[in-house]
This record gives C-alpha cells, sequence and structure tokens, in this order.
C-alpha cells in the first residue's frame, strides 16, 4: 500500500472511533482553506459547536452572523434559544437566514436554553439549534454533543460576552470558534467596506487550531478571503498565531 | 330584589346595591323589607336557572383559567389557581384579568385568593375591596382571625348562638377550648374551622361539560410512582384518541386529573398548537409534567378530559413521499417546548410597517401564521440591537459627520471610519413612542467602525434646526456585524 493511502486509512479509522463527522455530513465554509483543516470538510453535523465573540457588544454580533451565515446554507427550520432579546431578525435575513426559518424559543436562563436545546435536538430535519448562553459545564456540553449524535442535527453554542479565558475550559464540543472583529479596509470615501473578522478556530477535535482573516457574509451566508490576503503564504498566517 | 317562598311566605333572597343601602338583607320577610321602602321592585328568585347561570360560568373559568373549577351554590366559583398563573405570567395578571372579564359580563364579583378555600371563602365575602384580594402564603390563619363568626360558612342558628355567648371574630374562636363548644353547637363548627385554617383538607370536585371526549381509570390500589401516572397516561390517551377519531376531532388541549385518596383533585393542563390525535405525542405532553403532582397516599382514579377539541386539518396522504418533502414534526416539538416555556415564548419574527427600527419587527406564534414575508430592504441593519437606545458622549468634529470618538458603558470607542447619516422620522401620528420621543422625533443613524473593528449603530436626535424633533443628543442602538 502507498504510504499516503496508509495516512488516509488511518485517519479515517481514528475518525470513526472519535464519532467525528462519521455518519452526517459536513457543512462547508466553500473555501478551501478553512473547509481543509475542518474534519468532514466544513462544519459537521450531528455535532456541537461552540463560537463566541468577546464582552464587546460588536464582536457578538460578528458572530451572530457569522452563524447566521452557516445556517443560511442549509435548509429546514432553525431553532434559536435565547436568554436576551437583543437579536434582531432583519440582520439574519441580510446573511442570508430568512426570519420565516428561524423559531426563537425565550427560555429565559442558562438551564432553560440547554433544556431547550436538548429538546431540539432529538428532532432530526432541523437545519441546526442555537443557544444562547454564558457558561455551562463541560457535562452539559457532553448531552449536547450526544443528543447531536442521535439526530444528526448541528448544535450550536453561542457564548454571550465570552472572555477569552473562558475558552480553556473543556468541553465535548467538536469546534470553537471565537469571531472578533477587526478593521475593514479603508475605501478611502466616508463608506464602510465589507465587514471583516478574525475568525479562530480555538480548538478542533481531528485537527489542529488555526485562524484567519475572513470578510463578513454576503446576501447568500457566505464568508470570503480577502482579496490582499489570499495570496499571503499560510506559513506567514501561523507565524503571526504563534507570536 | 329577588324574592323565594318559604314556608308561605315569601323572604329575600337577594338584593342588589341599592336596596343593600337602605338595610335590606337576604333572609327578611317581604313585608319587613317593604317596610323600609314601599317602591321596592320585588322579582321571583329562580334558583334553578341561577344554578345554570353559575355552572355555565364555571365551565367558562374551566376553559380559561383553571382545570379545577367546581361552583359553589348559590352564589360562588372555586378556582384552584395553583400552577395555572403561567398562562398569564403572573398570579396577579391571571386575577386582574378573570375580575375584568366577569365584571364585564355585567356581574358583580369580588374575588380572594388563599393558601385554603376555607379561608379564600370568607376573605371573598367578607372582605369588599372591590378588587382581588390576595392572602399571601402562611397569612391565612392571620387573615380570618379578624373575620366575624358568619364568614365561617356556619348555619345561621349556630352563628346567632355563638353571638349570644359573646362570640363575635373567628379569633376568639381559634383561642377557646373546643370540647364545651363542639357539645353545644356540633362538630360542624370545627370542621369548617380546621378547613379555613388548612388542619382539613378540603377538596374541589371541578366539573368539565359531559359532550367532551373524556375517559376515566379507577385502581383498586391507589398508585402514587411517576412511572405508573405514566402507564395510566398512555392508557388513558389511547382511549381518548379512539374517542376522537370517532369524531373526526384533534385535541387542542388536555386536561389530566388526579383524584387523590383524601379527595382532593390535582390537574395537568397542556396545550397543542395544532389539533393533535397522536397518543404517544399526548401522552409524552402530559408525562412531562408529572413531577407537578403530589400523590400523598396514593391517587385512586385518573381521568383525562379534552376540553378543547377542534376539527383535524385535512392530512393529505400520510404517505412516506409527503412527511420526507414536511421535514420534521414541528408541531410535536413546538408543543414540547411551549408546554414548558409557555406558547408566548416560541415566537418568530415578521416584519412591520415601521419607520423606528425598534417597532420594525413584531413576532408571531411560531406555527399556524402566514410565512414569506419581505423583508428586502438593503439598508445595513444590527444583529444585535439594544431594547433601549443608550445615551453615550461623543466628540464630533463636524455636526453632519460621525463622530470621530465616543464613550458607551464607561469604555473609549475611536472611530476611523462611518457612514450615514440614513435619516429615521418618527410616527408623527403616534402620540408618544418608545423612551417618550416627541412626536416629531428625527433620528440620524451613522454606522461607524472604531479603530479594533467593531461596528456600531449610534444616532443623533433631532434634525438640527427644530427643537421639537430632538435634543441633538447620542445614543448607541446596536452593533453589526
Amino acid at each position: 500500500m502507498h504510504e499516503p493511502q496508509v495516512l488516509a486509512d488511518l485517519r479515517a479509522r481514528i475518525a470513526r472511533i472519535e464519532g467525528a463527522g462519521a455518519r452526517y455530513k459536513a457543512i462547508p465554509f466553500g473555501l478551501d482553506a478553512l473547509d481543509s483543516r475542518l474534519p468532514g470538510g466544513g462544519i459537521a453535523t450531528g455535532a456541537l459547536h461552540e463560537i463566541a465573540g468577546s464582552p464587546d457588544l460588536a464582536d457578538d454580533a460578528s458572530a451572530t452572523i457569522f452563524l447566521a451565515g452557516i445556517l443560511a446554507r442549509v435548509a429546514g427550520p432553525v431553532f434559536w434559544c435565547l436568554r436576551w432579546r437583543d437579536l434582531f431578525a432583519p440582520a439574519l435575513d441580510l446573511a442570508g437566514l430568512h426570519p420565516d426559518r428561524v423559531i426563537h424559543v425565550e427560555a429565559g436562563s442558562d438551564a432553560n436554553v440547554l433544556l431547550a436545546m436538548e429538546e431540539c435536538l432529538r428532532n432530526p430535519g432541523l437545519a441546526g439549534v442555537v443557544g444562547e448562553i454564558t457558561k455551562y459545564s463541560t457535562t452539559a456540553s457532553k448531552r449536547l454533543q450526544l443528543a447531536a449524535e442521535g439526530s444528526g442535527v448541528p448544535a450550536f453554542v453561542f457564548r454571550r460576552a465570552s472572555k477569552p479565558e473562558q475558552m480553556l475550559e473543556g468541553t465535548a464540543a467538536m469546534t470553537r470558534w471565537r469571531i472578533t472583529a477587526v478593521p475593514s479596509e479603508d475605501l478611502g470615501i466616508p463608506s464602510l467596506g465589507r465587514p471583516r473578522w478574525r475568525a479562530a478556530l480555538e480548538r478542533v477535535r481531528g485537527g489542529n487550531p488555526h485562524s484567519w482573516i475572513v470578510e463578513g457574509c454576503d446576501a447568500t451566508g457566505r464568508i470570503a478571503l480577502p482579496a490582499a490576503l489570499v495570496d499571503r503564504p499560510a506559513a506567514a498566517e501561523d507565524r503571526q498565531i504563534a507570536a | 330584589m329577588t324574592a323565594i317562598p318559604d314556608h308561605g311566605r315569601r323572604i329575600v333572597a337577594a338584593v342588589d346595591p341599592g336596596a343593600r343601602a337602605l338595610g335590606i338583607r337576604p333572609g327578611m320577610t317581604i313585608t319587613k323589607a317593604r317596610s323600609f321602602a314601599p317602591e321596592l321592585q320585588v322579582v321571583d328568585a329562580e334558583p334553578e336557572a341561577d344554578l345554570e347561570g353559575l355552572r355555565r360560568l364555571a365551565l367558562w373559568a374551566g376553559a380559561r383559567y383553571s382545570p379545577v373549577v367546581a361552583p359553589d351554590a348559590p352564589d360562588g366559583l372555586w378556582i384552584d389557581v395553583t400552577g395555572c398563573a403561567s398562562l398569564f405570567s403572573t398570579e396577579r395578571a391571571l386575577l386582574k384579568d378573570l375580575h375584568r372579564r366577569v365584571a364585564g359580563f355585567g356581574l358583580s364579583v369580588q374575588i380572594a385568593v388563599a393558601d385554603t378555600a376555607g379561608c379564600a371563602h370568607a376573605v371573598a365575602r367578607h372582605v369588599p375591596a372591590g378588587r382581588p384580594v390576595t392572602i399571601l402564603p402562611g397569612d391565612h390563619r392571620k387573615a380570618i382571625a379578624l373575620l366575624p363568626i358568619s364568614a365561617l360558612r356556619l348555619a345561621p342558628a349556630g352563628v346567632e348562638g355563638l353571638r349570644k355567648l359573646g362570640f363575635e371574630r373567628i379569633e376568639q374562636l381559634i383561642g377557646s377550648p373546643r370540647g364545651p363548644i363542639a357539645k353545644r353547637f356540633g362538630r360542624d363548627l370545627h370542621r369548617r374551622l380546621d378547613q379555613a385554617l388548612g388542619f382539613l383538607p378540603e377538596p374541589i370536585e371541578p366539573i368539565f361539560p359531559e359532550a367532551l371526549p373524556q375517559t376515566r381509570r379507577g385502581f383498586m390500589e391507589p398508585i402514587a410512582t411517576p412511572e405508573a401516572f405514566a402507564r395510566v397516561i398512555r392508557d388513558l390517551a389511547n382511549d381518548i384518541v379512539g374517542q376522537l377519531a370517532g369524531l373526526g376531532k384533534g385535541a387542542r388541549g388536555l386536561d389530566c386529573y388526579f383524584h387523590r385518596v383524601d379527595g382532593h383533585v390535582q390537574a395537568i393542563r397542556v396545550g397543542t398548537a395544532t389539533p393533535a390525535r397522536d397518543p404517544l405525542h399526548l401522552a409524552k405532553l402530559l408525562s412531562a409534567k408529572i413531577d407537578t403532582i403530589e400523590p400523598g397516599l396514593g391517587i385512586e382514579a385518573m381521568t383525562l378530559v379534552t376540553p378543547l377539541v377542534e376539527a383535524m386539518k385535512p392530512a393529505q396522504g400520510e404517505s412516506l413521499e409527503s412527511l420526507r418533502s414536511t421535514g420534521p414534526d414541528l408541531a410535536a416539538l413546538i408543543d414540547a417546548l411551549a408546554n414548558r416555556f409557555g406558547h408566548r415564548n416560541l415566537r418568530r419574527a415578521v416584519p412591520r410597517a415601521s419607520a423606528m427600527p425598534e417597532r420594525s419587527v413584531s413576532s408571531v406564534p411560531a406555527l399556524g401564521q402566514p410565512e414569506g414575508a419581505n423583508w428586502h430592504d438593503d439598508l445595513p441593519r444590527p444583529s444585535r440591537m439594544l431594547a433601549r437606545p443608550e445615551p453615550i458622549d461623543v466628540i464630533a468634529l463636524l455636526p453632519d459627520e460621525a463622530p470621530r470618538l465616543f464613550i458607551w458603558r464607561g469604555k473609549r470607542h475611536r472611530v476611523t471610519q462611518g457612514d450615514g447619516p440614513e435619516r429615521l422620522h418618527g410616527e408623527w401620528w403616534r402620540e408618544r413612542g418608545a423612551e417618550g420621543e416627541l412626536p416629531l422625533t428625527v433620528r440620524d443613524y451613522y454606522q461607524v467602525e472604531t479603530e479594533t473593528g467593531g461596528r456600531y449603530w449610534l444616532f443623533r436626535l433631532g434634525d438640527g434646526e427644530h427643537a421639537s424633533t430632538g435634543t441633538m443628543r447620542w445614543f448607541i442602538h446596536g452593533a453589526f456585524a
């Protein structure tokens, strides 16, 4: 057997043992730079993902649209379990996620949001289940992961106003993202260009952390790589993260 | 005033406030009443019709407020509101709604809520507050202590006898030795007292319309475990679904009554978003609430009633293909969530025609509402919007440009780029909008990007020419992606 084939075979076996993306398809970003670093080639369905912004409202707003963009590209209803009432539906529409598809579950507390998520995750056929919380335990993350594995529905825990040190806690989530706004290109006119985010993949099961600068979602929920950065060698990016 | 015959004479049965003010009381003879006011209008009482009216009122309250409702002839209504307040968000809201609606029927009403039925009964009839009275948990003893003996639901002869002995208020009765009094007035006196104080149970036997699909199981041995309840609920659900299928209807609501061995009746109420006839689904909804039941010494019977039935929507060929194309069973999931979190907390957003962004979205129930609304409006809108715009301090160089710096929640944000203004005019036909804005409000919205890349939505109140359009203060209203 050729060596690459052996490696691929081993990788597939490890992935199966870890239960990662083996049974369900993934939702690709459509960007090779991102998809190639994610097991299954995208956001795995039937798994739990964590998404966070920062205590800055603008970063949480960016993470919201990053998430809406992922869900916009899957068919089916979305259950968005909330604690706060600051989600503004017209912005979801601008990212391609039609508000008709989104059912808001105002659960009131972290514990209730987790309960609601688990209940939703038992139903196959949903595009995704989102839960906005501040804190949750590793046990809760395992429960959600198992529920998601059972139905094949992707689960997203959106940690509101999350501080960077919280990301050190353990979790059963498949991936953990932190989305923060970065300055966009200066157009030189009194107008704003496409927003830019740092999409940091802080944790991924069966992969290595990485970070990208991406441009915000278009009307179909697709993110893009900024033109000036597309050709930058990946090594430089890696050095930047290591620093 | 109404009159009823009594031993060959006619006595007063009920009086209106005018007659009451003249000193006329139920129980007087008509002749005596006429001596107060010769022009008195006397109508023959119709006790059967009154009872029927009370029954209808009880059924109405049963459908709206609580599954456990019973008429208390001649003029009362028991409603067990335990655990029912969540439908109205608070108990206070429930009482207010009840008061408003019953008063709207043209009835004079007095409502009292207390830990025990006896206490609520006494307070409702002896505290003419004109609004719902709530006796806080644990305060029922204090509340009835001050009321007259007659508040204990005793025979008039007993009340008269006690009064002759010097007993006026209930607190005197609570404090005195029981033996001698019981000897003279019978055990009923202390039974009523203990019921009011909560030492003896006072079950409310709920009524519901006989015509509705219902099914009952009695047990040889009382049951008390959640597993046993779940089993019986499954059986009952199967029975009821059979009846519903015969009628061609589906259940929109279910009440499951638990009859405890001491006569106490507890109930679970669930609702569904669409008419449902799937026994598994109905049983699951009910079973989720089993933990609210206190089995005590055991449950000897359970009754399942469907107070609300609706024709099933024609299910067009429940074949595998249609199941696949319609996707997941949303109705079942939404019912499960709604019974836990309340129907009003499951919403979908729809656009609403309004110039002001905070009013441009309204929420509708998750199911059964028209879809396909057109949101398309390419103006940028924040993904996180503050419920109320918050004032900020700004440094702006030019009057019609985005500010260069703003301070929000104690943090400085240096602005590097901006876009705007987008001018929004207040709705002059509204008297006062959110945050007490002036009817002629003008807001100039700016999208700004700070040096860290965060994008915020700021606005300045007023057009800078007319003071009536706003104060030129700056606010922050949300954050963009």
